[in-house]
């Protein structure tokens, strides 16, 4: 019977090796293609593999170890002795400094990521700032600066506005305002690996880079009250000409006094 | 008094004359109700946090099913409570729903079991103690549990409108998570559950603060007075190590967060603004008049709650070592390492709160410093694992309910540390923070871990709490199905989070990078039925085996800690002979002791037989 239970318990670590093999092909991976979309997006998927593999090496060593225990206590002869043990003093130095090790190693390799993604002094250094981004319930209303001028503060008489869509230049990095209305929301776009909380009563610079030039899903990831899940908004990056394009339009729409089509028709 | 009568009604009563008790009859009120014996109030808090535990599990299995069916209508329960949104979970229902279920497995179920139940019931009889120190503080702590309780209710929108003053039953129920983060929290108008349920809720989460406050005070207390003659500290065992060390961490970690919940309340009904910025407008209503910081809240919840989590850990750990010990035959593999590494638990503990504020604002510098220290807490939680398995290397394993359960214990133990070093990571967590990657995480560590660890004991201490053993096929079963039940339900949120599926979400389908994932979800929620549903196997046998399970000496796990010296049920005053502590609580299978394989503390071995030379 101990031997069944000690293969129940290898049986459970091993599925659960199996699952995880099997997810990114099932598309339980990260979104999309399963590839990050800006370049700290990349080097944060770097991060993840790296402790992926450090972790599953230690997650194997430590189940096949509790496994070998298992069979060996369901297995052992009633002559046998046990191993009366108190410890090993050289096994607990062993064994606490090498995973202090590693967990240093783990922290310290990080910093200069977090430090890019948050120190305004390691921002790159031609940042364009693109929109304003106000989070409210339920819903992102973003502000921009007419083209060819700078995205101001307060909000400009020629701003142009639109609701759930944030328009950006790829292939550069850009930044974008974040702040919000009423209560707490958090900017999220998955495929980019960005995320940061929008917070009342502070505006909140948050850069990125986008690669390809396609919509991608923007989602609020702080509880904001019933309508969390449904802030459902879009990243449209675009060429560069594209974006001006598109703001040059977006003007004419805004700033349309209504007549300005009807006297074209009529010329 | 010359002949011992081992019975409920007579034991222990060798010292009560030095007491001043006498031979007085307790009234049915003050013997079963507001008693002040430790061992009732232990009782009384494991059958309230069991019910609780089924009430948290229905909460969590209507969050379930919305991830399953969104929007379809609840069996059953569809129409009791949800009629009048046609039987379908509403939005703020939904909001609701995932609030309570981590409230009242917090408040009301994890932290009072492993405390109020198991802390009551074992400290005075392992260290030798005839009660607490303060008895009277411990029949308190208990029923201050109560208007939490009730409170709890009212919060969750059960009750009547003139009652409670919530307008909309539980599609008001108090909505802003268990974090209760403002300004969600703060200003009324932010959410229907942030009005009338939100003020109850934080009332109940102060009177169970108060609760654990009287409780904690308690146990210090008592480990550091009224220990037996010749208990040591360092031959208490990890049980009591674990309760005293996380009694220590209630004592300091608490005060935050009443204080926090003072100044929330403060804000909503009396006008001050401590997490209140200005010029916030809140669905047309006045604008905030302003002058506070939204993330203070965050600093000082997140200051209690983070020790919180390691007051819902380090007991099981404690117990869970001593059931190992015994169920292996072996001494503890590193006792002092495994006490010295749960004070770095829950020193560290204080000082890794911002690891769950990461993405909220702060200052980034304190991004890096909590990041050091948050990894560095990953160690001493390895050298328990480490530590463990070596008790369990080279023994005689006897692979009952017990044993079961706390292998299961240590396997997923692995499984919910390890997942965490990644949310160590700051910027991987920017990634997985409010994604189920988190979900999965604290389910590992307070489920997998914890609960296990909680299961392994009510079967280990049943036999001392009631003179009957439970059903060992029915315990078999049990952790079967909820082993696998679990496993099903929780594993696969480490891929849904890393799919980048938010938490919180009432439907995550219609975002197209998530739609895939509903086939995944519904087998999950299956899972989670069969687990839920498991757990009726553990209140039946429970139930079942007070009255009807095989009777059972003082000893029948062959166990060395001195609350098997005393009767099975101990009567009042725990020992009928007062004892006396000679070794360490985990001296299985010694040499000196003779033809038997434990060697309990009480038990003196004379010098000629302590000679034998071991090499250890």
């Amino acid at each position: 019977m101990g031997r069944f239970w000690a293969a129940f318990f290898v049986l459970a670590a091993v599925i659960t090796v199996a699952i995880s093999w099997v997810s990114p092909s099932m598309h339980w991976w990260f979104p999309v293609d399963g590839h990050a979309h800006s370049s700290l997006g990349k080097r944060i998927d770097d991060l993840f593999y790296l402790i992926l593999v450090i972790v599953s090496v230690t997650y194997v060593g430590t189940q096949l170890a509790l496994g070998y225990v298992l069979w060996r206590g369901a297995t052992i002869k009633p002559e046998d002795k046990v191993l009366f043990s108190h410890g090993s003093h050289s096994l607990e130095v062993i064994w606490t400094i090498v995973p202090s090790a590693i967990l240093l190693f783990i922290a310290l390799y990080q910093m200069d990521v977090w430090a890019q993604y948050r120190i305004k002094t390691h921002f790159p250094k031609k940042t364009e700032a693109v929109a304003e981004v106000t989070a409210r319930q339920f819903e992102w209303r973003i502000r921009y600066p007419a083209r060819g001028k700078a995205l101001q503060p307060t909000p400009q008489p020629d701003d142009l506005y639109t609701v759930n869509e944030l328009h950006v230049p790829s292939g550069k990095p850009i930044s974008i305002s974040l702040r919000t209305d009423d209560v707490q929301h958090a900017f999220f776009v998955p495929e980019l690996r960005t995320k940061q909380d929008a917070v009342p009563g502070l505006v909140i610079p948050v850069w990125f880079d986008v690669d390809q030039p396609r919509s991608y899903e923007l989602l609020c990831a702080e509880l904001c009250g019933w309508g969390h899940y449904k802030m459902k908004a879009r990243v449209l990056a675009e060429s560069q000409e594209d974006f001006e394009a598109w703001k040059e339009r977006a003007s004419a729409e805004q700033f349309d006094d209504g007549f300005r089509k009807i006297a074209q028709e009529a010329k | 008094m010359s002949t011992l009568h081992p019975t409920l009604d007579h034991a222990g009563h060798a010292g009560d004359d030095a007491h001043g008790y006498g031979h007085h009859e307790l009234t049915f009120i003050q013997k079963y109700v507001f008693s002040t014996d430790h061992k009732m109030i232990g009782m009384q808090f494991l059958i309230t946090t069991l019910l609780m535990m089924m009430v948290g599990g229905a909460l969590a299995l209507g969050v379930r099913w919305q991830l399953a069916r969104p929007w379809e209508s609840m069996p059953i329960f569809g129409h009791l409570k949800f009629a009048t949104d046609g039987g379908q979970i509403s939005p703020e229902s939904y909001t609701m729903l995932f609030t309570m279920h981590a409230t009242v497995m917090i408040f009301l179920v994890i932290i009072p079991i492993l405390a109020g139940a198991f802390g009551n019931f074992l400290i005075p009889l392992m260290i030798g103690a005839d009660d607490m120190a303060f008895p009277t503080l411990n029949m308190l702590s208990y029923w201050f549990m109560w208007p939490a309780i009730l409170f709890f209710s009212f919060s969750l929108g059960l009750g009547p409108e003139w009652l409670t003053g919530v307008r909309g039953g539980m599609d008001a129920g108090t909505a802003q998570g268990w974090t209760s983060y403002p300004l969600l929290s703060a200003l009324k108008q932010a959410a229907p559950g942030s009005e009338m349920s939100q003020t109850w809720w934080l009332m109940a989460v102060t009177f169970i603060g108060v609760s654990s406050m009287m409780g904690s005070v308690n146990y210090m207390t008592t480990i550091i007075n009224m220990r037996a003659p010749g208990m040591t500290l360092f031959r208490m065992p990890l049980t009591i190590w674990s309760m005293f060390i996380t009694a220590i961490l209630q004592a300091f970690a608490l005060p935050v967060l009443t204080a926090a919940g003072f100044m929330l309340v403060a804000d909503r009904m009396l006008g001050t603004c401590f997490f209140i910025p200005a010029g916030i407008v809140v669905n047309n209503a006045a604008p905030t008049i302003g002058g506070g910081q939204t993330l203070l809240w965050q600093h000082l919840f997140w200051f209690y709650s983070h020790p919180a989590v390691y007051i819902m850990l380090l007991p099981a750990m404690g117990m869970v070592s001593d059931m190992l010990a015994c169920m292996c035959r072996k001494p503890i593999f590193g006792y002092k390492p495994m006490v010295y590494s749960m004070a770095a638990i829950a020193g560290l503990g204080f000082i890794v709160w911002g690891h769950h504020m990461f993405i909220s604002g702060m200052n980034p510098a304190l991004g890096m410093t909590f990041m050091v220290s948050t990894m560095m807490i990953a160690l001493p939680s390895a050298v328990k694992t480490f530590n463990w398995i070596g008790t369990i290397w080279g023994g005689r394993l006897q692979f009952n309910t017990v044993m079961l359960n706390c292998v299961a214990f240590v396997a997923m133990f692995i499984i919910g540390g390890l997942s965490g070093i990644f949310m160590a990571a700051v910027p991987v967590d920017i990634y997985i923070h409010d994604t189920y990657f988190i979900v999965a995480h604290f389910h590992y560590v307070l489920f997998g871990t914890t609960l296990f660890g909680v299961f392994g004991a009510i079967t280990f201490w049943f036999p001392k709490m009631w003179g009957r053993m439970m059903n060992e096929t029915v315990g078999k079963i049990h952790f079967v199905l909820s082993f696998i039940g679990f496993n099903v339900t929780f594993f696969p949120m480490h891929m849904l989070g890393v799919a980048g599926m938010p938490r919180r979400y009432a439907d995550p389908y219609h975002f197209e990078y998530l739609s895939h994932l509903l086939p995944l979800n519904q087998v999950m929620t299956l899972a989670a039925m069969v687990m839920g549903f498991a757990q009726f196997l553990l209140l039946g046998n429970f139930a079942y085996s007070i009255f009807f399970g095989p009777k059972c000496g003082r000893n029948p796990w062959n166990a060395n800690g001195l609350e098997w010296t005393a009767p099975s049920p101990p009567g009042h005053g725990n020992f009928d002979i007062a004892p006396v502590c000679y070794h360490g609580p985990y001296e299985y299978s010694s040499p000196v002791s003779g033809e038997k394989d434990f060697l309990m503390q009480t038990e003196y071995v004379p010098l000629a037989q302590r000679v034998v030379h071991v090499d250890h």
